[in-house]
């Protein structure tokens, strides 16, 4: 096991290495001089000289890349031009706040995904496959933005149930586990949770489906186990890949969630990334996007090595 | 090609053969999702959508560009504005139609294009193997270290708005996805008996990848593509509504969607109506998706 874990560990190098060049090349493929955004309009040529020197924006690419890379690795990315704060503190106080919306959504999501997928997969081919079907279809298919929209429509304006937009009522820096707070995160983590509802119910169904047609069922059946001990082996000839798809989702909640926070102004990472892209904070962009990303690969890695653990044939593949 | 049906008529097992003639593929699976009711309800929603977005200017619909302070959001259902009208006093049956055109076309582009440059790629890496797919499948592993929705974002953001922009970054983002699925079907089918006899024969590398690979990989890609359709329209419409990919007042619906935000106090219903859209399009794609899948795997 160890041995599996530190080729994976191996693996991951080169992705962190190329997704922190994919990053670093974003601010280079942006029309116009990245020093736009920081020089004041009437700056002399001297003060936009002297700023290229010191951004390092005078150097050779591949310098400028091993310069900055550098100092990513010491957890310095760079000052937000919007604010002046160190961009790794900005962007780590709003992850807070997506985490906390992607494992509501997730626990929601997940737990609806599981059953509507286990149900569909016994009995299918009946009206019951086919309701839980619709839900998973409609689920994967609905534009979320839209969804909460809906959601806000009927919940805070018409029925003035839950809060429309923040994430909590003093604004956004105090979380806390208590009504008055969860009352913000309901709309927002149930619009987040349709999408991973749907394909994990989508997943789940064709692995019931598959497990129950194969013949070590039937033998287990002809043998007498009862009900509840073949239901025990599809779930252990399940986990693996379910687990790998809601690992996958969890870090899609995680990644993706732009749109839900605009929506809802929540003030996690998405809201952070849209404000940076309106204000061409391009430091603020970029290290906001390289944090979501390296979540996304370790999230990949971890999800890598929980399947080896819990599926020994894994390891040997 | 032409030497085969000689050799079929000298074939004394295939003369046995029955009577009936033999269906080509295809044709077969043309037939089956023609009985498929929701297939094919589908396609017809899809096809009264395309219709009406086409034809847009010749339907004697209000102009989706004029707008009039004194009749701005006003309820479904008003006299002479059937769906009410926006924001701006626009008549949103108008907009709704006419944003078909642009929200069809930056929904459905990037997915062709990345069609036609994934089956390219995955094709080359599957079929010519070795360091090639190498460098190629590593790069694409790289764009699979960012989720669909954040690579998309992060493109655009960093392009700009605009719909060029919009089309170019989701067409990144799928085109590996496409490479992934071209090349492993690819790997698939190039050592076998076919191939081998193609190549002992003496044809070409790119001849056999255009005859004898592409027909045979070109169905299971082009599944995998139509399943992308409705997560591109979500996407684009979706970067619309974020403010960077069309711009007023082009009628278009996630752009729509975004400045009827403000309205949903006033006027909800009216606000909802272009996300309406973009979910019937959406679904009636996955719908025919799903379907063409089945249709395809004559086994069952």
């Amino acid at each position: 096991m160890l041995a599996y874990i530190a080729r994976r560990i191996v693996y991951v190098v080169p992705i962190v290495i190329s997704v922190a060049l994919v990053c670093f090349l974003l601010v280079h493929i942006t029309p116009g001089d990245p020093l736009v955004a920081v020089l004041p309009a009437d700056a002399s040529q001297e003060l936009a000289a002297q700023l290229r020197t010191a951004y390092g924006f005078d150097r050779p690419l591949p310098v400028q890349f091993g310069l900055w890379l550098l100092r990513a690795l010491h957890g310095d990315l760079g000052n937000s031009i919007a604010t002046g704060r160190p961009v790794l503190a900005e962007v780590m106080r709003a992850v807070g706040n997506t985490v906390t919306l992607a494992i509501a959504a997730a626990i929601i999501g997940f737990t609806m995904g599981i059953l509507l997928g286990l149900i569909a997969g016994y009995f299918r081919e009946t009206w019951i496959d086919k309701v839980a079907t619709s839900f998973a279809i409609a689920g994967v298919s609905v534009p979320h933005y839209w969804l909460g929209m809906l959601l806000v429509i009927i919940f805070s304006v018409q029925l003035n149930w839950l809060p429309a937009v923040g994430a909590g009522p003093s604004g956004s820096n105090s979380w806390a586990w208590d009504w008055a707070h969860l009352k913000y995160l309901v709309l927002p983590a149930i619009t987040t949770s349709v999408i991973p509802m749907g394909i994990v119910t989508r997943t789940v169904r064709a692995l019931t489906g598959d497990i129950l047609s194969q013949d070590f069922v039937e033998a287990l059946r002809a043998k007498g186990l009862r009900e509840t001990g073949v239901f025990r082996h599809v779930i252990k000839n399940a986990a693996p890949t379910a687990l790998a798809v809601m690992g996958l989702q969890l870090g899609y909640m995680l990644g993706g969630s732009i749109l839900i926070e605009t929506v809802f102004s929540w003030p996690g990472s998405g809201f952070l990334l849209n404000s940076a892209i309106f204000q061409r904070d391009l430091p603020l962009l970029q290290g906001t996007i390289l944090i979501l990303a390296l979540f996304f690969v370790f999230l990949n890695l971890l999800v890598d090595i929980a399947q080896a653990a819990i599926d020994p044939r894994i390891k040997r593949g | 090609m032409s030497e085969l049906p000689l050799s079929a008529t000298s074939d004394a097992a295939l003369q046995a053969a029955p009577a009936t003639k033999a269906r080509g593929y295809w044709a077969t699976v043309g037939r089956r999702i023609m009985r498929d009711k929701v297939s094919m309800a589908c396609a017809l929603v899809l096809l009264l959508i395309f219709l009406s977005a086409i034809l847009a200017p010749w339907l004697g619909l209000e102009d989706p560009y004029k707008g009039s302070m004194i009749r701005r959001l006003r309820h479904i259902g008003t006299p002479g504005y059937p769906l009410g009208t926006d924001e701006l006093g626009r008549d949103m049956l108008a907009r709704l139609v006419y944003g078909g055109r642009l929200s069809l076309v930056i929904g459905i582009l990037p997915v062709i294009l990345a069609f036609c440059i994934g089956t390219s790629l995955g094709l080359v890496a599957g079929y010519v193997g070795g360091k090639l797919n190498t460098a190629i499948m590593r790069t694409v592993d790289v764009f699979y270290a960012f989720p669909s929705v954040l690579l998309a974002i992060a493109i655009s953001g960093a392009l700009g708005a605009g719909i060029l922009n919009s089309i170019v970054s989701l067409t990144v983002v799928f085109v590996p996805q496409i490479t992934r699925v071209a090349e492993s079907v690819t790997t698939g089918v190039r050592n076998m008996d076919f191939v081998e006899a193609a190549r002992a024969s003496g044809a070409g590398a790119f001849t056999i990848m255009r005859v004898h690979i592409l027909g045979n990989v070109l169905g299971s890609i082009f599944v995998y593509a139509t399943s992308l359709i409705s997560v591109s329209m979500i996407l684009a419409a979706g970067l619309s509504f974020l403010g960077l990919g069309t711009k007023p007042p082009e009628p278009e619906w996630g752009l729509m969607l975004n400045t009827l935000r403000t309205a949903i106090y006033i006027n909800p219903w009216v606000a909802a109506l272009p996300g309406a859209m973009i979910f019937a399009v959406s679904i009636c794609f996955n719908l025919l998706s799903d379907g063409l899948r089945s249709a395809m795997d004559i086994r069952n």
